[in-house]
């Protein structure tokens, strides 16, 4: 084999002043090889993302490589003048990006876009041009190239638009094409496809790819060489194979120990009393519309049915767009279902009015997705933990004492509760969410993908949390996610949705071990890495 | 804990970078300086020109720096100086009282439509496209010319004028932020409605309404001023407006009857309008980046 392609040594990267460290990235050395996938894993604030636009010279104003050499094809990029840079980006290097919706311009079609790089670094003729561009659209499997070129970004999904994206990084056969995140916006079945393209491409034009990526089950999918990054620092790095099975360094085995693993858990002696039964729930959200045009119909949820018992935490899985929200809103009624029945304990709460259903509110609360904007920024946690109870009528005296033994019981210590939530971080936040949602004494707790912000680390942390506290407090929880590993390891039993529709539902070890429906067997098969058995060792390291 | 919150200190020094950002604004600086000795002028008046500003205190027509009269006398012979000096009390009462009421006013049909959605939102939005199609300062001089020139009827129709580009924007935020998930949080313990509103979103987007504000008072003491000109201001209270509209038919003779009360004016607003711009690089700090 030859010498790296893209050979980085002692790269600093300085952040500006008032930032919480000195340097994103310290001395990180890093190789790239043609015709092999580098993936460089790391926590949010690792310095992944900087190390990825400093090779690309992207780096934002204020921010700064100061140290260190970047060789390319025998030049040291980070000497480099700009213009030089700018002749070597899209020509010899190329970068995809996380989110396909903003990295493509909205006012220009498809195919215009991917020109633009032909006509800033070629002499090709206008036929030239298009057929080239024909020919790499059917090469990253999008159908129908033709409509694909005149078709604008919003007229593509969000798979199309990566198809897309990919298609115009790799139009000059670049020797580097660097992928920021590149699968995280999207759903798994299409993951996994974009996934399989990049590897079978990366194989046939023998780039160097580095992948960025917090995902150790996409890590296990494509990586050949991996280099894990932790606070700007370089942890680790090796092939593949020594650092999926061996991992050496602590940090590693924690990240490798905090992927959930696919085996289910055992599901719990359930036959407890039915605390929740839901039966033909629907909902139909109705779009546009005039005086005399019909509205467009969504049918978000159709015929959904299915019981929780009292102690039991039921998954409900499934991609964007499968309704698995709105399900959620309508058991907590922050939205009315058009049909269906909600029983809550022998009470059918799907038809109550605003005043009729405030005495119930109680009984059901939900945990949110997105620790940010789930706390409001303006209020102190203790009020933040008190209000609920004092609008149920409860004395503030008791509500305020009762929110520092909350902040214990969620792992956090009573005395920040004078504190404003952009104090903490995500994962302490979403603690605080849950602490707001048991100050009410739910018996029902609707949890919207609580974890799928947060960091893998904090994430485990945060579902032992949630698990002991159901334990100890006897709650029935419905659990909303689309990350199947996590189901795997939270749910006694699951319903699999897809637009709109349970197609299955079971014990969550029955429909791991044989799902029935179609579309069960393909998310089960979309399932990043999940042919990898994370090694005991990492196991270990976590129990110790 | 692996993950790693962000220090305490970063709230307790929420005063003192307010002032930081304000202070990086040079021009805010300077308004606010002028602001201030507006402020004092007024706070002072009593007592620097314990006089009524209407009462003849010498010769009509005499240049500044003459016959004992700082800036002159008027055609009537009332002193120039105590008038800006009354004048300048109600400038500011006026602004600030008006402001406050379209503030209020606002911030409360903004936000119940923003809040609320639907027919609601239709309706309040629909009323207020009412009143922004009919051109402010006419509607002013309506309302003043139907209700008698008072001070109370002035600061009215100020108001009314000047509320609906607040509502429009009390509503904008109050649509961004009705669906963040804290407000489902509170929806879900059963609180009510009103409480939502006031407690929980209103406070979030109090820094817009505070620059909105500022910017209004401005508007609110040109328009006193255009309507005291005009000889629709209350008779019975000195105000700069007046003062110029007093002056200007002996505007080649006379010039300082016109011209220091309107360079008042024009300096106030001036300030007041810097100030906002200086508020709004401080409670937006992230706009400021951008467009840096």
């Amino acid at each position: 084999m030859s010498g790296p392609i893209l050979d980085i040594r002692g790269l600093s990267i300085s952040l500006p002043g008032g930032a919480d460290r000195a340097h994103a990235v310290s001395r990180l050395d890093l190789e790239l090889h043609p015709g092999e996938i580098t993936c460089v894993v790391g926590e949010s604030g690792s310095g992944k993302s900087l190390t990825a636009r400093a090779v690309m010279g992207l780096l934002p104003p204020q921010v700064h490589a100061t140290e260190g050499t970047i060789m390319f094809e025998g030049r040291d990029l980070l000497a480099l003048p700009p213009e030089e840079r700018r002749l070597l980006r899209g020509d010899r290097m190329a970068m995809i990006f996380q989110e396909p919706m903003t990295a493509l311009n909205p006012l220009m079609t498809v195919g215009r876009q991917i020109e633009e790089v032909l006509l800033v670094h070629t002499d090709l003729d206008a036929v030239a041009r298009r057929d080239r561009i024909l020919a790499l659209l059917d090469e990253v499997q999008l159908p129908d190239p033709r409509r694909v070129v005149s078709a604008f970004p919003h007229e593509l999904s969000g798979g199309q638009r990566q198809r897309a994206m990919i298609a115009m990084s790799l139009i000059l056969d670049p020797k580097i094409l660097v992928a920021d995140e590149p699968t995280t916006a999207l759903d798994v079945t299409t993951q996994a496809q974009i996934l399989r393209l990049i590897r079978q491409l990366q194989d046939r034009h023998q780039a160097g790819v580095m992948f960025i990526t917090h995902d150790f089950g996409v890590v296990a999918e494509i990586a050949d060489h991996i280099a894990v990054m932790q606070h700007g620092l370089l942890v680790e790095s090796g092939p593949a194979a020594q650092i999926l099975g061996d991992p050496q360094a602590e940090y590693t085995r924690s990240l490798i120990a905090a992927v959930p693993s696919l085996t289910p858990r055992a599901a719990r002696a359930g036959g407890g009393r039915r605390m929740l039964e839901v039966s033909g729930l629907g909902k139909i959200y109705r779009s546009g519309g005039g005086l005399f045009s019909k509205p467009a119909e969504t049918h978000a949820a159709r015929d959904v049915s299915f019981s929780l018992a009292r102690g039991e935490t039921l998954g409900i899985v499934g991609e964007s767009g499968s309704g698995k929200t709105t399900v959620a809103r309508c058991l907590v009624r922050l939205l009315k279902p058009d049909s269906g029945r909600i029983d809550l304990d022998g009470i059918d709460i799907a038809g109550l009015g605003k005043r009729a259903l405030r005495p119930h509110r109680r009984r059901v609360q939900m945990v949110f997705q997105d620790p940010f904007a789930s706390l409001n920024p303006r209020r102190r946690v203790r009020e933040i933990l008190a209000e609920g109870p004092i609008t149920q009528g409860k004395p503030p005296e008791e509500a305020h004492a009762r929110s520092a033994e909350l902040l214990e019981l969620v792992g956090l210590e009573a005395r920040v509760a004078d504190r404003f939530p952009h104090e903490f971080s995500g994962g302490q936040r979403q603690r605080i969410g849950l602490a707001r949602a048991l100050a009410l004494e739910p018996e029902v707790l609707v949890a919207d993908e609580p974890v799928s912000a947060l960091d893998v680390s904090v994430q485990a942390q945060v579902l032992e949390l949630m698990d002991d506290i159901r334990v100890r407090l006897g709650l029935s929880v419905v659990f909303i996610t689309h990350d199947l590993r996590v189901a795997a390891q939270v749910c006694d039993r699951i319903a699999v949705m897809q637009r709109g529709l349970i197609v299955e539902q079971g014990l969550t070890a029955d429909v791991f071990a044989d799902p029935q429906h179609p579309y069960t067997r393909e998310l089960f098969a979309s399932i990043p890495g999940r042919d990898w058995t994370p090694p005991e060792t990492a196991r270990a390291a976590v129990a110790r | 804990m692996t993950d790693v919150a962000p220090s305490p200190a970063a709230a307790r020094r929420g005063g003192s970078a307010f002032w930081r950002r304000f202070a990086r604004n040079r021009a805010a600086v300077v308004g606010l300086a002028i602001l201030g000795v507006v402020v004092l002028v007024a706070a002072l008046a009593p007592f620097l020109y314990p006089q009524d500003p209407f009462t003849i205190a010498g010769r009509p027509l005499t240049p500044p720096l003459q016959g004992g009269f700082l800036l002159g006398s008027d055609t009537l012979g009332r002193d120039i100086a105590s008038g800006m000096a009354h004048g300048a009390r109600t400038s500011l009462m006026i602004g600030l009282v008006a402001t406050a009421v379209a503030v209020v006013v606002g911030a409360v049909m903004g936000g119940v439509a923003g809040f609320y959605g639907g027919w609601v939102d239709d309706a309040l939005m629909r009323l207020t496209e009412v009143f922004q199609t009919i051109p402010s300062f006419i509607f002013a001089i309506l309302l003043v010319a139907i209700l008698s020139p008072s001070i109370l009827n002035v600061i009215i129709a100020i108001a009314v004028v000047s509320w609906p580009p607040l509502a429009r924007l009390v509503r904008g935020e109050f649509i961004s932020l009705r669906n963040r998930e804290f407000v489902q949080a509170n929806v879900l313990m059963g609180m009510s409605d009103w409480r939502i509103i006031l407690v929980q979103i209103l406070p979030n987007c109090l820094s817009p309404i505070i620059v909105a504000g500022s910017l209004l008072v401005a508007t609110a003491i040109l328009i006193e001023s255009a309507l005291a000109f005009l000889g629709l201001g209350d008779p019975n209270v000195m105000s700069w407006g007046f003062q110029v509209g007093a002056g200007r038919s002996v505007l080649r003779r006379a010039w300082w009857i016109c011209t220091f009360p309107g360079l008042a004016i024009m300096l106030t607003v001036l300030a007041i309008n810097l100030v906002g711009e200086g508020m709004n690089d401080a409670l937006n700090p992230r706009l400021r980046e951008r467009s840096a």
